[in-house]
């Protein structure tokens, strides 16, 4: 492993900009193992993006987000020493955020899967089963703005499998375990949340679903 | 609508639908899609979700302010379990 230079002390305004190119991230992340501020700053730059985005959509709010995403990283300096690299520290951290986010949203007494609703039509009318006829398609017709904002609007418990899922591409065993359900649970909350998603797509005006 | 002339009426396709995509099962032929619209225009929609998801969705950044908070609660972490840290 290459040692690491001096680094000059970082500004706390912002994150502290290294030059990324002086350090691979194993030695950042042995630095930041010994104890080193600086390369963990450093670690937090190159991973701040994708851990906040991941909590956006997992929460659907930016202040929220901010919050959960510090507390992942506060989980990061608590745990960095026992990553061991069984796998790419990356998806461990990926993990990590997703752990806090759950932890954060069951201590809120958020249920992350409503089985009851399970396949049964919704109250505002809209058909469980997908039973809407619609003869049109949307193939073409989503725009990034529009299925963000649908998917903020699901419920916690749909949105968190949608996100898991078809976003940040985790297995249905995988989300299984993360929600504590059954994989049968987790396949009918993913559905469900496709269809909520059809529904408030078609929902919209066609000059605005369009980019 | 389709269902009298198919064995599986839409009702009972949706129903297994979830598991069949979970699955990953393949329905391009499945025989109630052969003679039922309604169904591929549903299922063709609900594809087209899962592949807008995959590939729109934008990554953010955080605002500048979020490392100084974290490196505030790192320090008062540290002080917490080190008191007698920076003391002579």
């Amino acid at each position: 492993m290459a040692a690491i230079p001096p680094i000059t002390d970082a500004p706390s305004q912002a994150a502290p900009s290294l030059p990324l190119e002086a350090f691979s991230e194993a030695d950042l992340l042995a630095q930041a193992q010994a104890g080193d501020h600086r390369a963990f700053a450093q670690l937090y730059s190159l991973h701040k993006k994708r851990i906040y985005s991941l909590c956006m959509r997992m929460v659907g709010n930016a202040a929220e987000a901010e919050d959960m995403t510090q507390e992942a990283f506060l989980q990061l300096h608590r745990k960095i020493s026992t990553f061991r690299g069984e796998s790419a520290f990356s998806t461990w951290l990926h993990r990590l955020a997703i752990n806090v986010v759950l932890m954060q949203l069951r201590k809120k007494g958020l249920s992350l899967i409503s089985m009851d609703e399970a396949m049964e039509p919704d109250p505002k009318g809209n058909s469980g089963r997908g039973f809407g006829a619609r003869d049109t398609t949307l193939a073409g017709s989503i725009d990034r703005l529009a299925l963000e904002r649908a998917v903020g609007n699901l419920p916690a418990g749909y949105r968190l499998v949608f996100v898991l899922h078809d976003i940040e591409g985790y297995e249905h065993h995988e989300i299984a375990s993360m929600l504590d359900c059954s994989v049968g649970n987790s396949k009918s909350q993913l559905h469900k949340a496709r269809l909520s998603l059809r529904e408030a797509l078609h929902s919209l005006p066609r000059q605005e679903a369009r980019p | 609508m389709t269902e009298e002339a198919n064995p599986v009426t839409c009702h009972e396709f949706q129903a297994q639908l979830p598991e069949m995509i979970g699955s990953g099962e393949s329905l391009a032929a499945h025989a109630h899609l052969l003679h039922c619209a309604l169904c591929r225009t549903l299922l063709a929609d609900l594809e087209t979700i899962a592949e807008a998801a995959r590939l729109i969705f934008p990554i953010v950044e955080p605002p500048d302010n979020l490392w100084k908070q974290i490196e505030s609660a790192i320090k008062k972490e540290k002080a917490a379990i080190e008191p007698d840290e920076g003391k002579e």
